[in-house]
């Protein structure tokens, strides 16, 4: 299609004084002999927004560049209709504001990016939404009291619920508590904990379909479009519904590796979860022999915040030993409650109750560690501290000892079930002894997940969510808990992170918001966060696949699934639109309408590389458009100079980088190539989890590209940087262009 | 941004009060699953208390990041109408139907604003910046910050010389009016998310641990300031007599939380938030001693590990004690501190260079409507049923970022059902 391009050029906000404008336009009519080109001083205006809105009426253009200040800014000024081509070029924050102004070398570099923006323009082409039929139901995988609440607060909104539990009842663990904590003021009275309202709602309500000892055997295709296979008492069901939330809860810590703190010893060394059936069950007696309880002393932390156990807090042990030793005074006022802690962890508004509890006559609290458990004469136990507020040694006798132990998500680690597979089928395929042995090892290693599937999921990543650390499927971002790295698909309440239940129900109404909100976004045949409403969405040019299931392997979300022969299907509505499974096609099929590997490439080749002899280097950066890019931005507001011979590219995460374009770009004079991406690592702050880290192992390869061209590898830089640092941006830009003038210039200028 | 928010009559209209991290993740929530939303907030641009930190725990990443993808989210999405320089005068109606009178100030400063900031150039006039609470200056125009959402310069009408036209004149765009007259809208919205924030506890009140009287002890919100390269030192901690870089840091946690006298609720963050300007001041001053008082550390869940790596740190000190005095040596301004170690049993006397008060969050509760119910530390109280006013994040309760957000988003889908409830009745 032969698009019809319209050029408008700013030459507003010092832009005009900076560049000649005429020149520029000249650049867009001479050489790429765009139809439309015009300019105006002031375009984000009426009148200047009004010249482009005129020539789309007229028909004289169908496609727009706006060369004028950053695409992050004035969007509310040039809104288009959003599928229409249209290219913004940053004349002012990456021009104007940053370099010397009605200079050679600041014209150039204009021109360079005018040309560059036309360019991609020419090559993008019109968005067409999908727009398949999407469900809209939830599906709510675990009917505790998480799972509970999900599926009512969605069907309260208007959406259906499928509600699966794998026991025979709704409620999970809340519904076998008698009370719970204060969650409502004055917050010194335990609330009851009785959830026989809202499972009797669940089960009657006409928007939610209740399936109890029920498993999901599979979980296929994708959000607006899941198939969930359930089975039921031998019978098989099958559900479409439109997005997940996992609720699956969690799973005491198991006591029996705390022999250390006494478990095992006699009866009455007790987990909190033993305490809790015993003193809903009536006056607590002693598990041994039957006597009353006088005395009772708790462990906090028993096996959390330790790191041969859990090495996170469990967050819920504070407050319910607090409820303990509640119950035990409501029973027996006189009864002596020992509480040995690390730190009493009671936040918020809970601090009320632990100050109530502590005010207890007959109950004392210290911090301290627990040396050991013994039994004592008349049949009661001996613990024995040391560190407490009272100095060194100290040795209590009681008659009971409460374990506070912590929380274990009920998770299942999708990325490991996947390894075993493999490994297993690796072991059936019996390639080489070798490969055959090192498979046997594998499978052998990951035996213990051997069946823990919860959603089974036909994806080829795995058939369940990727886990974080200590098997938390939780997101890995402070703004934006609910992440995961699956489409569609949110974890809630204590298998997302440990927590309490009225903690966990408020947790529910958030990733039931996020579950409707995938699936509302899905019917418009728009992205979720972080590309929230993007339209694009990735296109595969098959005939020339080379089934490397290098896509299927590193897109984050576990988009694209394969078929025998490793071709990758696409799922349109499981793709966040981040382009990473573009940067890793080595043949380039992977493309969007907007966004693709020619166009960057053409927009390299636009780039005006100087001969040798004018001593003008050009240097490529590739550079985050979420964080590396603004921060640019900010440099330029702030009218920091940087060196003129650099070309930025922004990209929509650095791992949509293709290495071709290092090779494009070297094999094309350019002198050098900078990366800027987010932070990877444990701490990552990359909004797609993995693409700066992906990008940065793409580089491995682009090291023997180098070798074959003869060329030296610090001609590549790859760089991570937060939004914030945009003092730092431009020195790093000048180093670069630094050590690129020390190495000379690429031997392959006019090739 | 561009449409009016209340146009159709059968829209899912939803009025969030307040345009912090709260704030802004339940408008975008909202609008995302199909709300239309107006966003109503007080300061002239969004981010609220977020957007003046320096880096999140435990991450120790920049709140920019997030806020650059959430204003993305609100730029492309027109469903959301952003008032700035506005407030909640008046709250009629009832849960599916309810009518806001909002107050916008004038800005001065219009829409065909380009950030060009000619206008700062010329400007002759003063004022103190709220955005660094008080410790530095900016002209009378101003960005309000790098990154501000809407990227539109706010003069400061007040600050202004008598007569100054300067900014007018200087102005390509006609973007300044100086006869901006405040107006009132009327807004009307089937459910009503309150997430006004919250504000740091007056440290001052804290008699004994010297805020106010003497010059090098700071608060944990100034301390965020000081570190942040958009800050008045750009990002250089200095203690404030003598603009010298600390070699000794203290921190006083639970400055006024968990303290029947002052807010005897504990704020949740501040243990979190100590052990993150710990790292601040270890990076910058690798020479540095930290040294942290406290009654309890609390990092609950996995930030426990983020207290297990900045407490491996030789170089920093958490002490189990209560902070009884503390004192300023008039010579060099030093910080004493006496502490009683209760682990110890000892009392301990300790010379710092600055000292940094974990003041606890005070829920920003003023200007709310009379719907809201509070509780007895002023939080805003969410009864359980079928109501249409929802309070979210640190208004309700002191809470985390990621809490903040987590509820924020949970309150979203109340008000979306409110919404849903009032379309099918209404």
């Amino acid at each position: 299609m032969d698009k019809k391009l319209g050029v408008y050029i700013c030459s507003g906000c010092s832009i005009g004084d900076a560049l000649d404008t005429d020149k520029l336009a000249q650049v867009a009519q001479k050489e790429y002999k765009v139809p439309v080109c015009r300019a105006h001083a002031f375009l984000c205006g009426k009148e200047g927004v009004e010249l482009i809105h005129k020539d789309l009426q007229e028909g004289a253009v169908d496609s727009v560049v706006i060369a004028a200040c950053s695409p992050r800014v004035k969007a509310e000024a040039f809104a288009l209709d959003p599928c229409m081509v249209q290219e913004r070029v940053n004349l002012r924050e990456h021009v104007a504001w940053c370099q010397k102004p009605k200079d050679e070398d600041t014209q150039m570099m204009a021109e360079d990016y005018l040309r560059m923006g036309i360019v991609k323009a020419q090559k993008m082409e019109p968005l067409e939404p999908v727009s398949d039929e999407v469900s809209k139901a939830i599906l709510v995988v675990g009917g505790g009291v998480t799972g509970l609440t999900a599926a009512l607060e969605a069907a309260a909104a208007g959406y259906e619920v499928v509600l699966v539990e794998k026991q025979a009842q709704l409620g999970g663990f809340v519904g076998t508590l008698k009370s719970r904590f204060p969650r409502q003021a004055p917050y010194t009275e335990l609330e009851p904990a009785d959830l026989a309202e809202q499972i009797q709602a669940a089960t009657y309500h006409p928007k939610i379909k209740v399936y109890t000892s029920t498993a999901i055997t599979q979980t296929s295709g994708q959000p607006g479009q899941f198939d969930v296979t359930l089975l039921k008492d031998g019978d098989t069901i099958v559900h479409r519904v439109g997005a997940i939330v996992m609720a699956t809860g969690w799973k005491p810590y198991d006591a029996s590796k705390l022999g250390h703190l006494g478990y095992g010893l006699t009866p009455d060394v007790v987990t909190n979860v033993e305490f809790e059936k015993m003193a809903a069950a009536g006056p607590l007696k002693r598990p041994s022999d039957g006597k009353a309880v006088e005395s009772v002393l708790f462990v906090q932390c028993a096996g959390s915040r330790d790191q041969a156990h859990l090495p996170y807090c469990s967050s819920v042990c504070c407050m319910a030993t607090l409820k303990h030793a509640d119950m035990v005074h409501q029973q027996n006022a006189d009864a002596k409650v020992f509480i040995i802690y690390k730190d009493m962890r009671t936040p918020g508004q809970y601090e009320k109750y632990y100050a109530k509890v502590q005010n207890h006559p007959a109950t004392f609290l210290t911090k301290g560690e627990i040396e050991a458990v013994d039994k004592a004469a008349g049949g009661k136990l001996s613990v024995r501290m040391k560190d407490t507020l009272l100095g060194e040694a100290v040795n209590v006798v009681v008659d009971l000892v409460v374990l506070a132990t912590g929380m274990v998500p009920n998770s299942a680690d999708g990325e490991a079930i996947r390894q075993l597979h493999d490994a297993q089928a690796k072991v059936l395929r019996n390639e080489s002894d070798t490969q055959r042995q090192e498979a046997e090892k594998k499978a052998e290693e990951l035996k213990a997940h051997e069946g823990t599937e919860i959603l089974h999921l036909s994806y080829r990543q795995g058939p369940d969510l990727p886990l974080l650390r200590y098997g938390f499927p939780d997101s890995h971002f402070v703004c934006f808990p609910y992440e995961t790295r699956r489409t569609g698909i949110y974890a809630a309440g204590t298998v997302r992170a440990p927590m309490d239940s009225g903690h966990a129900q408020e947790d529910a109404l958030g990733a039931a918001m996020k579950a409707i909100q995938s699936t509302e976004l899905a019917a418009q045949g728009q992205a979720v966060h972080p590309r929230s409403r993007d339209m694009s969405f990735p296109s595969f040019f098959l005939q020339r696949c080379t089934q490397c299931k290098r896509c299927t392997e590193e897109c984050p979300f576990g988009t694209l699934d394969e078929d025998e022969k490793g071709t990758p299907k696409p799922n349109p509505y499981r793709c966040r639109r981040c382009g990473i499974c573009m940067g890793a096609c080595p043949e380039r099929i992977i493309s969007f309408k907007n966004y693709s590997v020619d166009m960057i490439a053409s927009q390299i080749k636009a780039i005006e590389v100087p001969e040798e002899d004018e001593e003008k280097p050009r240097v490529l950066v590739f550079m985050c458009e979420n964080d590396a890019y603004p921060a640019l931005d900010i440099a330029g507001m702030n009218r920091i100079q940087y060196d003129p011979s650099v070309r930025i590219i922004p990209l929509r995460c650095l791992g949509s980088m293709n290495i071709v374009w290092i090779a494009d770009a070297l094999s094309g004079g350019i002198d050098g190539v900078m990366l800027v991406g987010c932070k990877y690592g444990d701490d990552y702050q990359c909004h797609f989890a993995k693409g700066s880290e992906l990008a940065n192992r793409r580089l491995e390869n682009v090291k023997e590209t180098l070798q074959r061209l003869q060329l030296e590898s610090e001609r590549i830089q790859v760089t991570q940087l937060a939004i914030n640092e945009y003092g730092k941006l431009p020195v790093l830009i000048n180093e670069f262009m630094d050590k690129i003038r020390e190495i000379g210039p690429n031997p392959y200028k006019g090739f | 941004m561009t449409q009016e928010a209340s146009g159709k009559p059968d829209a899912k209209k939803v009025l969030v009060i307040g345009g912090g991290m709260a704030g802004i993740t339940a408008a975008i929530e909202a609008a995302e699953a199909g709300c239309q939303v107006v966003l109503v907030e007080k300061a002239p641009s969004l981010g609220g208390r977020v957007a003046r930190m320096n880096q999140y725990f435990p991450k120790l990443c920049p709140p920019a990041c997030g806020l650059e993808i959430n204003f993305k989210r609100m730029k492309s999405n027109p469903s959301i109408q952003v008032l700035t320089q506005a407030e909640v005068q008046e709250l009629a109606g009832s849960p599916g139907d309810y009518t806001a009178t909002v107050k916008v100030s004038p800005r001065y400063v219009t829409d065909a604003c380009t950030q060009c900031g000619e206008c700062v150039k010329v400007c002759p006039a003063e004022r103190s910046s709220e955005f660094d609470y008080g410790m530095s200056k900016t002209k009378a125009v101003y960005l309000p910050q790098a990154n501000a959402f809407p990227a539109l310069y706010a003069l400061e009408r007040e600050a202004c010389l008598a007569g100054c036209d300067l900014c007018v004149k200087a102005c390509a765009y006609g973007a300044i009016d100086l006869n901006q007259k405040a107006e009132t809208k009327t807004v009307s919205a089937s459910a009503v998310i309150a997430a006004t924030g919250w504000v740091p506890y007056d440290a001052s009140k804290i008699t004994n641990l010297g805020y106010g009287r003497c010059a090098n002890v700071v608060t944990n919100v100034l301390m965020e300031r000081l570190a942040s390269v958009s800050g008045p030192t750009q990002g250089k901690i200095l203690r404030p007599s003598d603009g010298k870089e600390p070699k000794t840091v203290a921190f006083v946690q639970c400055a006024g939380s968990r303290d029947e006298n002052h807010l005897p609720y504990c704020s949740a963050v501040c243990c979190a938030a100590s052990l993150k300007q710990a790292t601040y001041i270890r990076s910058a001053y690798p020479e540095a001693k930290v040294t942290i008082f406290y009654i309890d550390i609390r990092t609950p869940g996995r930030l426990e590990d983020f207290y297990a790596k900045v407490s491996a740190d030789p170089m920093v000190e958490l002490i189990k004690g209560k902070v009884a005095k503390v004192e300023e040596d008039p010579a060099t301004k030093d910080v004493i501190l006496e502490v009683e170690d209760v682990l110890h049993g000892k009392k301990i006397t300790e010379r710092v260079d600055l000292l940094v008060l974990a003041a606890g969050i005070v829920p920003q509760t003023q200007g709310l409507p009379a719907t809201a119910t509070l509780d007895e530390f002023g939080f805003v109280d969410n009864r359980p049923g079928k109501t249409g006013f929802y309070g979210a994040g640190c208004v309700r309760r002191p809470e985390e970022v990621s809490a903040t957000v987590q509820d924020a988003t949970g309150a979203a889908l109340k008000a979306l059902q409110c919404a849903v409830r009032s379309a099918h009745h209404g």
